[in-house]
């Protein structure tokens, strides 16, 4: 009976990684960016001062909206359809795409908003 | 929730970073100026000679165990005539070897507190829950000026804090630079350090004080003399005029909103004392007193809403117009 248990945990780790695997490779391929460099990116530019963002400890904030499952959310900014360019042109020009925003323009450049956009599309 | 100043943090602007000095590795055991050596010294002696008084008491604990498994009960019975000499040789070690420690602490005790010139360069340092009031102090009122939690000073030359606290106990400590010292409420107390090494030294309050304790740091930045006065020249000086159309109006958004209430920016009229004087606000590579590096993102989260990254800190949440935040980031970014 124990033995039947750990070998269903092991299996569900096992397919578990697996998908996790899968999601942080597609990331990477939407984006040409790294998720675990946009992480760190995200608290260098202050992200998580504003927004929740699940798997970054100190992004707990509700100034803004929190980002989880921003992966499958159908729009940006309530106004740009979510796809790597739209993701990435927020992220680093918020306030071109809606002069109205209270998201400032945080200096993001372009390799850190690849990163950063490949860290939030594992957000799923 | 912990938050953590990247070790090398990133200044404001680029030209900013050129000029300072690296960040050096907070620790008690990489001294940059004669007080701290001194304890330095002290913590590799006690360490010496506590560790060969280990090795010693465990080595004769260990000969005697053996010595008494290997031994009939007779020949142990003759041992214990030799059993007063090694107790009274084993009281007599101990007592010289802290009679030594004592010395070595009197030595380092006399190096740490008796530092001094009268020429020296004085400032005065004022705890707050949960921030750092810095005061450099001259003769000429006009002179003297207010930061907070960073502190910059000239490498090779002696510096005098004076302490004060505005509610709890507090304790200041540079680890690099100096031992611990409290600021306690209605006492004031002074130290000398001297940094001989260019570097940016954390500080940290080393005394309980409150919810966000561990959130209370501060910045010790030597430099040499030339640029030292340099930053004391410019850190003197009101707020400069706002340059663009935006920090204009971000002006006007700071003075008519609450941030006068609590804070200073000399030369604008908001003279508020409740929180940090602001004037150079874009130079410090830190705010919240090194909880966050200084850069637009993080200074507009901490201007919304600080009480989701220091829960407690006296600021409150600061619902601004979208507009009206950009505005005041703009013109925050200009206080240099």
């Amino acid at each position: 009976m124990m033995r039947r248990g750990c070998v269903i945990c092991a299996l569900v780790a096992v397919i578990e990684a697996g998908c996790r695997a899968g999601v942080y490779r597609d990331a990477m391929e939407a984006t040409g960016g790294d998720p675990a460099r946009g992480a760190a990116a995200l608290r260098r530019y202050g992200c998580d001062t504003c927004h929740t963002i699940p798997g970054v400890q100190t992004a707990q904030a509700n100034v803004g909206p929190p980002l989880t499952a921003i992966a499958v959310r159908t729009y940006l900014a309530g106004e740009l359809p979510n796809n790597p360019a739209n993701m990435q042109e927020w992220i680093r020009h918020p306030r071109a795409v809606e002069p109205r925003t209270a998201m400032p323009d945080t200096g993001v450049t372009e390799a850190d908003g690849r990163d950063i956009a490949a860290y939030l599309y594992t957000l799923r | 929730m912990h938050r953590r100043v990247a070790t090398v943090v990133a200044r404001a602007t680029p030209t900013a970073a050129c000029l300072m000095p690296l960040r050096v590795f907070h620790s008690v055991l990489e001294p940059a100026g004669p007080q701290a050596a001194s304890i330095t010294w002290l913590w590799w002696v006690m360490f010496a000679v506590c560790a060969a008084v280990f090795v010693i008491v465990l080595g004769a604990t260990g000969a005697a165990m053996l010595r008494s498994w290997m031994r009939s009960d007779a020949s142990a019975r003759a041992g214990e005539s030799t059993l007063g000499a090694a107790v009274a040789a084993g009281v007599g070690l101990t007592v010289a070897i802290l009679f030594g420690l004592l010395v070595a602490d009197i030595r380092a005790h006399r190096i740490v507190s008796s530092f001094g010139a009268p020429s020296a360069i004085s400032i005065a340092v004022t705890g707050h829950q949960w921030w750092w009031e810095i005061e450099y102090e001259d003769a000429t009122p006009s002179r003297r000026l207010k930061t907070a939690n960073e502190i910059h000073i000239p490498i090779g030359r002696p510096v005098v804090f004076k302490f004060a606290s505005h509610d709890v106990i507090h304790s200041f400590w540079a680890p690099n630079l100096q031992g611990k010292r409290d600021l306690v409420p209605g006492i004031s107390s002074a130290i000398w350090l001297q940094a001989d090494r260019p570097g940016i030294y954390r500080g940290q309050c080393a005394e309980f004080c409150g919810r966000q304790h561990a959130h209370m740091a501060f910045d010790i930045v030597a430099e040499s003399d030339a640029d030292f006065e340099r930053w004391l020249d410019a850190q003197r000086g009101s707020a400069r005029e706002p340059q663009s159309e935006e920090a204009l109006r971000g002006r006007a958004v700071f003075l008519a909103r609450q941030c006068a209430f609590c804070h200073t920016v000399r030369g604008t009229g908001a003279y508020g004392n409740v929180g940090p004087d602001l004037t150079h606000l874009a130079s410090r590579g830190t705010i919240a007193a090194g909880t966050l590096p200084n850069s637009r993102g993080h200074l507009a989260g901490w201007i919304l809403n600080s009480q989701t990254i220091k829960p407690g800190n006296q600021m409150p949440p600061n619902p601004l117009e979208a507009g009206d935040l950009q505005a005041l980031l703009a013109y925050l970014e200009e206080l240099r």
